[in-house]
């Protein structure tokens, strides 16, 4: 399976990464690398075989609709670089 | 060349459960900003999602609503995508195997006829928070507390040709959903948000045509603005010869018009996968006959038992079961009076009326079921003419008593006595000796015409208290000369 550079760098933009110009042939061959092992795996012969959409052979508990989480906005908004009014701020976003 | 208009409808709609879909924080509107965004629904590192039975039950009343198939088995799967309301950098969501498979939707159209609608799918998800782009300069403001909110995204397939179908549609759905009682419906507040695919091809072609997707459309009135002026828009450019670029566009009503979003320039690529936090979500049979068990009475079955039950119009029954609250409070006053046609009419137009006038919902309204019906029934009886009703309406909507009530202080009982009513038709013969020659000289059809006259004098006379249709005879004999 062969990946292309301009591959990996629309891969790169969506996963808002910066891969410098001297890394791309080097990250095209690791990516390269690890298609070629799914499509090794793809080989085996899956007829019948539900897909796994988690390991773990359980279903999903349900919690009850009860509102058990109090206001800590305070305490949560320590971390983030700039807050205003109980907004978190963040550089001008337009649609 | 004629355009034929195809289009899908998604709607969001957000469920009214107490607290978030995977935490415990409170779902409410109108919050300070972030009080009501926990850790999970910030995306804190080493948060853990888990699913709130109600919104799978909301989700599963849904599908049973519309006769979908229930998807016994549904995952969860993230949307990657980046954008600061997004705390995540994913929105979960059921992209492979949703809640609620396919199903029909029967949507009454404003004649009473009926039309089908073909559900696609509708999966569960998380909202997302808000951004504030007024309010700060140079910045955006992010609220969180929408965040993690429970969606049930609505997909039909691409069944409609007008905008008066969409929105027939749209209000059907809000009628179907808040007699479930799994939303608030508040359009306003963004509880149903609506996104419109559209495109346009030749009519009698069966190939769809490109299409562009209208964003988070959200009031009726605006669905039908939008849908108007893009395909306005797409009309222009292929009769230009020009093609239509697929992609997202945003409704912007001050200025009816509809506009590429910037931000969606670069191709939407979700890169959807198993949400590996979240186990399957598994229902057996039990539970969705429990589920089942528990509706309530639907739209559509109120509908046509209002038709049987009452012996109402298709039209009728359509307006009077499209609120639960409207259904209900018809049946109140039926209970109370018995007359069901004309209950429909004094609903459907004053109470109508007097509700758009002063807008008003019919919750808030000044006049109950129980005061209706007192008028109603005076109607009924013949104490009241439908002239005399609608100031006895007047004195309800001001609150001043009951019906009898207000027939007693207002004195607006209808004279039904014969030999009160001859008397003034007399006077009024007698004082009116040109217009009686003029009428008695008329052919039959011109007569009928002429007796407008004296029926109008005598109801000045009788300061409209007189019983019109005993009036008319009366007259007619006098006229006549007997």
């Amino acid at each position: 399976m062969s990946v292309t550079a301009s591959d990996v760098a629309q891969v790169a933009l969506l996963a808002r990464l910066t891969i410098p110009d001297d890394r791309i042939d080097e990250v095209t061959d690791r990516f390269t690398r690890v298609l070629d092992l799914v499509a090794e795996l793809q080989q085996v012969d899956t007829d019948g075989v539900l897909p796994m959409s988690n390991p773990h052979d359980m279903e999903q508990r349900l919690r009850a609709d009860e509102v058990t989480e109090v206001n800590e906005r305070d305490h949560l908004q320590q971390p983030a670089p700039a807050v205003e009014d109980g907004y978190f701020l963040v550089p001008k976003v337009i649609d | 060349m004629t355009w034929e208009m195809v289009m899908g409808l998604e709607v969001h709609l957000q469920l009214a459960t107490r607290s978030k879909i995977f935490s415990g924080a409170a779902n409410r509107f109108g919050a300070e900003p972030n009080v009501q965004a926990c850790a999970v629904d910030l995306g804190m590192p080493g948060m853990l999602p888990v699913l709130n039975e109600q919104a799978v039950r909301f989700a599963v009343m849904f599908g049973l609503g519309i006769d979908a198939r229930i998807g016994k088995r549904s995952i969860f799967d993230r949307k990657n995508y980046f954008y600061p309301d997004l705390p995540k950098g994913y929105q979960v969501s059921q992209f492979f195997e949703p809640i609620v498979c396919e199903g029909t939707f029967e949507v009454p159209m404003p004649d009473g006829d009926l039309f089908s609608i073909r559900i696609t799918r509708a999966h569960l998800e998380e909202d997302a928070g808000k951004s504030v782009h007024d309010r700060f300069p140079n910045q955006t403001g992010v609220d969180l507390n929408r965040a993690g909110t429970p969606l049930l995204e609505i997909v039909t397939e691409p069944d409609f040709r007008t905008a008066e179908q969409a929105v027939a549609y749209l209000k059907a759905l809000h009628s179907l959903v808040t007699y479930l009682g799994i939303s608030d419906g508040n359009m306003a507040e963004g509880s149903m948000r609506c996104d419109i695919n559209l495109s346009l091809r030749p009519a009698g072609s069966e190939a769809y045509g490109t299409r562009t997707e209208i964003k988070n459309v959200n009031s009726f009135r605006f669905v039908e603005k939008a849908i108007a002026v893009e395909a306005k828009r797409q009309q222009e450019l292929l009769e230009d010869g020009l093609s239509i670029v697929q992609e997202t566009r945003l409704y912007d009503a001050e200025r009816n018009e509809t506009r590429s979003m910037r931000s969606k320039e670069v191709a939407n690529d979700y890169r959807y996968f198993p949400e590996p936090d979240l186990l399957p979500i598994v229902l057996d049979d039990a539970y969705i006959a429990a589920v089942s068990a528990d509706l309530p009475e639907l739209p559509g079955a109120k509908r046509q038992r209002f038709i049987e039950q009452y012996q109402l119009s298709n039209y009728d029954a359509a307006q009077l079961v499209s609120s639960l609250a409207m259904a209900d409070y018809f049946e109140a006053t039926v209970t109370a009076c018995g007359e069901a046609k004309a209950t429909a009419n004094w609903m459907l137009g004053d109470l109508a009326a007097a509700l758009n006038r002063e807008n008003l919902s019919l919750e808030d309204a000044p006049i109950g079921p129980l005061d209706l019906a007192g008028l109603v029934a005076r109607v009924a009886d013949g104490t009241l003419s439908s002239k005399l009703g609608k100031q006895v309406f007047e004195g309800l909507w001001l609150r001043e008593g009951s019906a009898d009530e207000i027939i007693a202080q207002r004195g607006l009982k209808q004279v039904s006595d014969a030999g009160a009513l001859e008397s003034l038709i007399a006077t009024v013969i007698s004082n009116n000796p040109d217009q009686v020659a003029q009428y008695r000289a008329a052919d039959e059809v011109k007569q009928k015409k002429l007796i407008g006259f004296f029926v109008g004098q005598i109801m000045k006379a009788s300061k409209g208290q007189a019983n019109p249709k005993l009036v008319n005879e009366l007259l007619a004999r006098a006229l006549a000369g007997d």
